[in-house]
């Protein structure tokens, strides 16, 4: 380290190995973007896995989209685009250095999440609690296999069905639909709790004081991160409750 | 000891040159290195578990090689066989090769040619070795635990049945967390090259061993997340039957093809990648030339990172794709050669009239030039749809791959570590040993594997721990071969620990290479460099004069460190 003394205000953050506080944004701005790429491909395989699927057994989709509840998913989506908006809003506060909306725009934010995530709960459980899960265990395919279920269980699974798919055929391996739904809603869900921990961490730091018109990059950052959240999003929710 | 220091000081010797504050004297304790943020020093760290992974995947090679001395199989159980070449291929590939040169010489060289302090990012550079070692941690827990029989490719329905243990569970959690420390990488070296470059230094300024890596970060950073979702898939699969993967549940063991060649042909770039980035640095400096077709060769990197991605099928002529997809796949996979093919026709234009010295890192870049041809050449039997599909799954296929993916790669390895070695360390090493382990490899390499082609064209099956008698002689020869190979890296093991300990002090430019990295004393100051030095181009060696053997060479523009 450098016997120089400590510099202050923002230029504190400035790392030993930029010149400029520009040149660190920039720097964070080019791996923030590839990082994204590479969430888009994570996320590809998954969509891959959708529509290979979708091509082979478009009888699954058509019979499991009745099974999730399309205002659910909309309230949802409205819920995300609202906090992609606050997310934008703090960037901007952040550069500024309007504190007080910083703070408020944040806090806003990771409320919206958290009622994202609260919908999705209810969601999840209702399905849970019916049967209605992944693959081999989901509770429709396993109706005429014997003694895999039990009564109470076959009544649960029955009686919580859509109307619209009593007079439907029951498609083979019906399960993989909610597999699909499962591990996609899943692993968004799970971007969706670690954006929430990196607002929370904003949070401190905006109450510490430390961003400001030269140094906003985390807030910068972490807004990028939490738009491509909101879109996968977008993605997800015409997919999987609105086209059957 | 204090007044030595200040005599030091006060005047400026040759000693006290030679015994200058740098990266390694700069901080002391285990403690300053695992948490260093120092690209120097976690390149080496990840150096050296780079090296440990590769001894440990060659005891595995010696066990195989060992074993099928006999047709009966000379040295182990059959089901013990099968763990030992899933974890050579696993650990030589996930643990040695993937990472090999960026992350360890890569992560040395790169801030440096850029004239940088450091990477742009030196936590996440942190992070990622940490991650490195979690997986190679891992995939030695999968050895005590009963190991791994599945073949490193993991192919379901196998893979994934419930009677397979904990192995593949474990193997799948490596995979997933060694592929994130890749991507960290990639995105950190493409963020630092695209962000950092110093004034003066356009895209094609750089040295080709920056587009190299930049062209490996591309594949690092788009093609190792579809490995990640595969392989949370895989394990989700196992645990919880979502009939993605498994027949039995209504899934689709060739979606899983489809999902690990999709990174696993463009990984193989990203072995190749950089290590032919480094040839293109050795072949100039030891030709002292420029090097010949800069922009071609710099732009094949990049074309070859994009049409690597469009070739995954032809591991899969005869999985059951369609005709039309097989015909698509195989032509595609003659047409990512223009691009490679450039490039060797560059490099020997570039030594065609140029004062060539084979010093050790040149003599591996000869064999590297010998090994590809034949590797890149035998591969265009595997990429025709008639040939392959009587191929698929010999032993020509083993050779071939191993032609590619160790004789090039490992080759390109050893000549970079070479040739940063006194970089790196501030020692020589003995020229004329590490050039007669330099040949043994090479030699050993093609005894071991030519005769891998002619039992493969005989159909003899990859994988098998026991094997027909008529293969026998040519079995043995390879078991010759990989013994003779083995005594090459050892010997050159022996070489690197001598220089070590009795090492003469290195120069700072001990090859007269004209790239930033030697613009730094050796080795280099904990900020590498005080401020930028100027630029004068990768390959413009007017600039630089030889003083004498112990010296090296200097700019003759005044700028010395
Ligand atoms: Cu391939």
């Amino acid at each position: 380290m450098s016997s120089h003394a400590k510099p202050s205000g923002e230029r504190r953050f400035l790392q030993v190995h930029f010149e400029t506080m520009g040149a660190q944004l920039a720097a964070s701005k080019s791996g923030m973007w590839l990082f994204l790429a590479s969430e888009l491909l994570f996320f590809g395989g998954l969509f891959t896995a959708y529509a290979v699927y979708r091509a082979n057994h478009p009888d699954m989709y058509h019979y499991g989209q009745y099974f999730l509840d399309w205002r659910m998913g909309a309230i949802n989506t409205a819920v995300l685009i609202s906090s992609s908006l606050s997310a934008a809003w703090s960037v901007r506060a952040a550069q500024l250095g309007d504190t007080k909306t910083l703070k408020a725009t944040l806090w806003l934010t990771l409320l919206l999440a958290g009622a994202f995530l609260v919908v999705k709960y209810f969601e999840y459980a209702h399905k849970i609690e019916a049967g209605y899960i992944w693959g081999g265990e989901h509770c429709v395919d396993n109706l005429k296999v014997a003694g895999k279920l039990t009564e109470h269980q076959i009544e649960h699974c029955l009686s919580a069905l859509p109307p619209e798919v009593a007079h439907l055929p029951i498609p083979e391996h019906m399960g993989r639909f909610f597999s699909i739904y499962f591990v996609m809603t899943g692993l968004h869900g799970l971007h969706v709790l670690i954006g929430m921990a990196l607002y929370v961490w904003l949070l401190r730091r905006a109450g510490r004081g430390d961003f400001g018109p030269k140094y906003f990059g985390p807030v910068d950052m972490v807004a990028l991160y939490w738009h491509i959240v909101d879109m996968i999003w977008i993605f997800l929710f015409p997919l999987l409750y609105l086209i059957g | 000891m204090v007044a030595a220091t200040r005599t030091a000081e006060l005047h400026p010797s040759h000693e006290a040159t030679s015994a200058h504050d740098n990266y390694l004297t700069h901080a002391h304790g285990w403690k300053s290195w695992i948490f260093s943020l120092d690209h120097k020093r976690i390149g080496i760290m990840y150096l050296c578990a780079i090296l440990l992974s590769l001894l440990l995947g060659g005891v595995f090679a010696l066990v195989i090689r060992i074993h099928l001395w006999a047709p009966e199989g000379a040295l182990v159980s059959n089901p013990t066989y099968n763990n030992f070449f899933t974890l050579h291929g696993a650990v030589m590939i996930f643990l040695f090769i993937i990472p090999g040169i960026p992350a360890a010489l890569g992560n040395f060289v790169l801030p440096m040619q850029l004239g940088a302090k450091d990477l742009a990012f030196p936590r996440l550079n942190l992070l990622s070795f940490y991650l490195y070692s979690i997986g190679a941690v891992l995939f030695i827990i999968v050895l005590a635990v009963g190991g791994l029989d599945t073949g490193w490719t993991l192919y379901p329905p196998y893979s994934l049945e419930g009677t397979r243990g904990l192995g593949v569970l474990l193997a799948l959690t490596a995979t997933f967390i060694v592929g994130f420390s890749s991507i960290l990488t990639g995105l950190n070296f493409m963020a630092t090259v695209h962000s950092m470059r110093p004034k003066g230094m356009g895209w094609f300024d750089m040295p080709l061993f920056l587009w190299a890596l930049f062209a490996t970060g591309i594949i690092q950073v788009v093609a190792t997340p579809v490995l990640g979702i595969t392989v949370a898939l895989g394990f989700l699969e196992r645990m919880f039957h979502l009939g993605i993967f498994m027949p039995e549940y209504g899934g689709d063991p060739v979606l899983f093809q489809h999902f690990f060649w999709f990174y696993s042909h463009p990984a193989v770039y990203v072995m190749i990648l950089p290590a032919m980035g480094i040839v293109s640095e050795v072949v100039s400096v030891f030709s002292r030339k420029a090097i010949f077709g800069y922009r071609f060769i710099a732009m094949s990197s990049i074309a070859i990172a994009v049409v690597g991605f469009l070739v995954w099928g032809h591991h899969m002529f005869t999985s059951g794709q369609s005709k039309w997809t097989n015909i698509i796949f195989s032509f595609l996979t003659f047409f990512v050669a223009v691009p490679s093919a450039i490039k060797v026709f560059n490099w020997l234009a570039t030594m065609y009239k140029g004062d060539i010295r084979l010093k050790t890192p040149m003599v591996y870049v000869l064999g590297f030039f010998a090994l590809f041809g034949v590797g890149g050449l035998t591969g265009i039997f595997l990429g025709s749809l008639a040939t392959d599909v009587a191929l698929h799954d010999t032993y020509f296929v083993v050779a071939h791959f191993h032609f590619v993916m160790v004789g090039s790669v490992l080759t390109a390895f050893l000549a970079g570590l070479h040739y940063w070695w006194p970089k790196i360390t501030g020692k020589m090493y003995d020229e004329r040993w590490a050039r007669i382990a330099a040949i043994l490899v090479m030699v050993g390499f093609f005894i071991t594997f030519l005769p891998q082609f002619l039992s493969g064209l005989q159909g003899m099956p990859r994988r098998y721990a026991t094997y027909l008698p008529v293969f026998k002689p040519l079995h043995q020869l390879s078991t010759i071969g990989a013994i003779v190979l083995a005594s090459g890296m050892f010997l050159d093991a022996w070489v690197l620990w001598v220089s070590l300990r009795r090492g003469k002090q290195a120069p700072a430019n001990p090859w007269g290479a004209a790239s930033l990295e030697w613009a730094t004393p050796s080795p280099p100051t904990h900020h590498n460099f005080e401020q930028t030095p100027p630029i004068t181009g990768p390959y413009n060696y007017d600039v630089l004069e030889e003083v004498s053997e112990e010296a090296g060479w200097v700019r003759n523009d005044g700028w010395n460190p």
